[in-house]
């Protein structure tokens, strides 16, 4: 079998269905036997695009996302997407094509050293230089993106690799010596957690992206509900427990509730799930010289005691281990607490105060009110991503996806493309920013060619928002911010046989929201918003 | 190797010295690290090292219960007066001479790192045209393995 056949064979046995890539030179023998294979290509408009929608995909799924890329440019365009899924534990496998095993290291046409470049964000990454050793790799390549900590795995393969006979058995095992996660908490930890727990009068837990990843969010709230225990999440963490749970409080961070950095601040035992305390979400870490007792879950023992130091460790799947300490625990009296917790509530100060268009906070209100309750909300990055962190609201389903760790402008169409690609049942909104639309709207290409269906809000306040709070904050004068030469956005959406509405007001969103998921196409509405209001 | 070299820079983790080389099973490559740093820095390297998936397993070795070796090769200039004393110090530190000609000589010492730097010290005034040193490697006393 030809190893080409073979790759793409492998994909299939590891269930793949669907690859987002971009061809070139170096893995046309792939993208040959990728054609006659019943395996959906999704042709993307630029490479990092096919990482991001490989992101969203995993993330929508629960599946490990697949994309392919050409050596040289095709690979280089991939970094971002690549550290990207790194640092928000997302499973993709990326495969890249590489030139000619005898010229690498020559400076040839189109070649990279794509390994070198994405060593310290890849979870794992592998040059192939024996045809022959193609599946035991790509077993071993999902294994490792996808259990323990999930993260993204490179495989470089050079032209000549793919075109070389070999004899194609796919193994059953894997023994990887380096790499066996500990899935299965100390149950000792477990116990003094538990007993910990019991034990405190101002309990508080927070929920990470982990949670979301290790599928442990019903394990979570039982733990929440029989204990009573009140809970805030990280921005990775949103999606995890629904708005409505009578201990939700809210997001914690720099761009967080004020209250819910106060009670962690004041908490006396802190139990930190899947969250590796990133300086955005606990910026300063003097908050804890109280001497709260914290408890730290979580898969990668790396993180434990990385950024904050833990008393009381339990590495381990945080499904299995929530779901052992729910059964230990018992319901105590946290109602003063969460009552002074809540008593430090504010507004959010500037969500409201604008002059003219529309006002963000209201937009997702109404949006929160209308979309199923299965929706998938992708927020790009910027004043957009925290408007929508904070007044999206998750009931149901819901899920919410944002490029936490790297804060990857042009992030939200990509992943929405890749949701609707893995949920073509549900509805899927992405929000976004005058200047984040513009880092990936050729992806509109895509979704024509793809029909898919999304619906974009994007907040309009002609700048870089978020930098522009930034400067401000600083006392710095403005510059470099400004989007002065926008295009028409509508015409845009037009030109690729698409609808939008730009609206001014509340009201005029409401009917344009309407509109649009009455809509058969992908729409945008496009809201008009102060260019001085702040997330703060 | 540069996996492990390039965690321990990007992190800023500071390394006193690294050494690589073949084990008793020839897939299978061992590196002694040597880094001087906090507990907690020292536990985090043990942890991210952990994390990479061509890491097999970390030791970390006690002085007590462990035996170090670092060599040198040290090319030391001769002249008819300093002969004699050269050969004599070398003796003492077991070292070698490997190498002669009538301007210089190449001498070998084996030991820990201070003997090394002890010998270094000695034989400074002579003057050092060159100098290697392989960084530190260890291994575990009887059978603690
Ligand atoms: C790729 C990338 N480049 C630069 C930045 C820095 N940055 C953070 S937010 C932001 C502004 C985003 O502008 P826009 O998309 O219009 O959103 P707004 O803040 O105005 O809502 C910028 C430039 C980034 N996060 N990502
Ligand atoms: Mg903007």
């Amino acid at each position: 079998m030809r190893a080409a056949e073979g790759i793409i064979k492998c994909l299939q046995e590891e269930g793949v269905e669907v690859v987002f890539g971009y061809p070139g030179g170096a893995v046309l023998p792939i993208y040959e036997s990728l054609r006659q294979s019943g395996i959906r290509h999704v042709l993307t408009r630029h490479e990092q695009a096919a990482g991001h929608s490989a992101s969203g995909y995993a993330r929508a799924t629960g599946k490990t996302g697949v994309c392919i890329v050409t050596s040289g440019p095709g690979a280089t365009n991939l970094i971002t997407a690549i550290a990207n899924s790194y640092m928000d534990s997302t499973p993709i496998v990326a495969i890249t094509g590489q030139v000619r095993s005898g010229l690498i290291g020559k400076d040839v046409f189109q070649e990279a050293d794509i390994i070198g470049s994405t060593a310290s964000f890849t979870k794992h990454s592998y040059l192939i230089k024996d045809a022959e050793e193609i599946p035991r790799i790509i077993k071993e390549a999902f294994h490792i993106a996808s259990t323990g900590r999930p993260g993204p795995v490179l495989i470089d393969i050079p032209v000549d690799i793919q075109s070389k006979e070999i004899a194609f058995k796919y193994p059953e095992e894997i023994n990887i010596r380096g790499y066996k996660p500990n899935i299965n908490g100390h149950k000792l930890q477990i116990k003094k957690a538990v007993e910990a727990i019991k034990n405190s009068k101002k309990p508080l837990i927070c929920l990470g992206g982990g949670v979301i990843s290790a599928k442990a969010e019903r394990e979570a709230d039982e733990l929440i509900e029989k204990g009573g225990i009140p809970v805030v999440h990280t921005l990775m963490g949103k999606g995890s427990i629904k708005d409505k749970s009578p201990y939700y409080l809210g997001l914690i961070g720099s761009h967080g509730n004020y209250h819910c950095n106060r009670a962690l601040a004041n908490a006396d035992v802190l139990i930190l799930i899947g969250t590796r305390v990133g300086d955005r979400a606990i910026r300063d870490q003097s908050l804890f010289s109280h001497g709260a007792t914290i408890i730290h879950i979580d898969i990668d023992p790396a993180e434990i005691g990385k950024n904050l130091s833990s008393m009381i460790p339990v590495v381990g799947d945080a499904k299995n281990i929530l779901d052992q300490m729910a059964k230990d625990m018992e319901s105590l009296d946290t109602q003063a607490w969460i009552r002074e917790i809540n008593s430090w509530k504010r507004e959010r100060n500037n969500d409201s105060k604008h002059s003219i268009g529309v006002e963000p906070k209201a937009v997702l209100d109404i949006l929160s009110r209308k979309v199923d309750m299965n929706a998938v909300l992708t927020a790009d990055v910027g004043q957009n991503q925290i408007w929508a962190a904070h007044n999206f609201i998750i009931d149901g389903e819901r899920k919410f996806f944002t490029s936490g760790g790297l804060g990857t402008m042009g992030y939200a169409i990509p992943s929405a493309i890749g949701a609707k690609i893995g949920m073509p049942d549900r509805q899927i909104i992405a929000v976004m920013g005058d200047g984040s639309f513009q880092m990936s709207f050729s992806e509109l290409g895509t979704l024509i060619q793809e029909n898919l269906k999304i619906l974009f809000l994007m907040f309009n306040n002609r700048r870089l928002g978020m930098v522009r709070e930034l400067q401000t904050n600083a006392h710095w004068d403005t510059f470099g911010i400004e989007l002065s030469h926008n295009p028409d956005f509508i015409k845009i959406f037009e030109a690729y046989g698409l609808q939008g509405t730009r609206v001014e007001s509340n009201d005029e969103f409401k009917n344009a929201l309407d509109k649009a998921l009455t809509s058969d196409k992908s729409f945008i509405i496009e809201c008009i918003i102060d260019p001085n209001l702040s997330t703060l | 190797m540069s996996k492990i070299s390039g965690l321990f820079a990007r992190r800023g983790y500071n390394i006193d010295s690294l050494t690589v080389g073949e084990t008793e099973d020839p897939h299978i490559s061992r590196m002694t690290i040597v880094v001087k740093d906090d507990e907690s820095i020292v536990e985090q390297i043990n942890k991210q090292l952990n994390k990479l998936i061509d890491v097999i397993k970390i030791i970390e070795l006690s002085e007590q219960r462990s035996v170090f070796r670092e060599l040198a090769l040290i090319k030391i200039s001769l002249n008819q007066s300093n002969r004699s004393v050269i050969t004599e110090t070398v003796n003492i530190f077991r070292g070698n001479i490997i190498d002669v000609d009538n301007k210089s000589i190449i001498v070998e010492v084996t030991g820990s790192n201070d003997k090394i730097t002890a010998f270094i010290e000695l034989v400074k005034p002579y003057g050092i045209k060159e100098m290697v040193r392989t960084g530190l490697t260890a291994l575990e006393r009887g059978n603690s393995k």
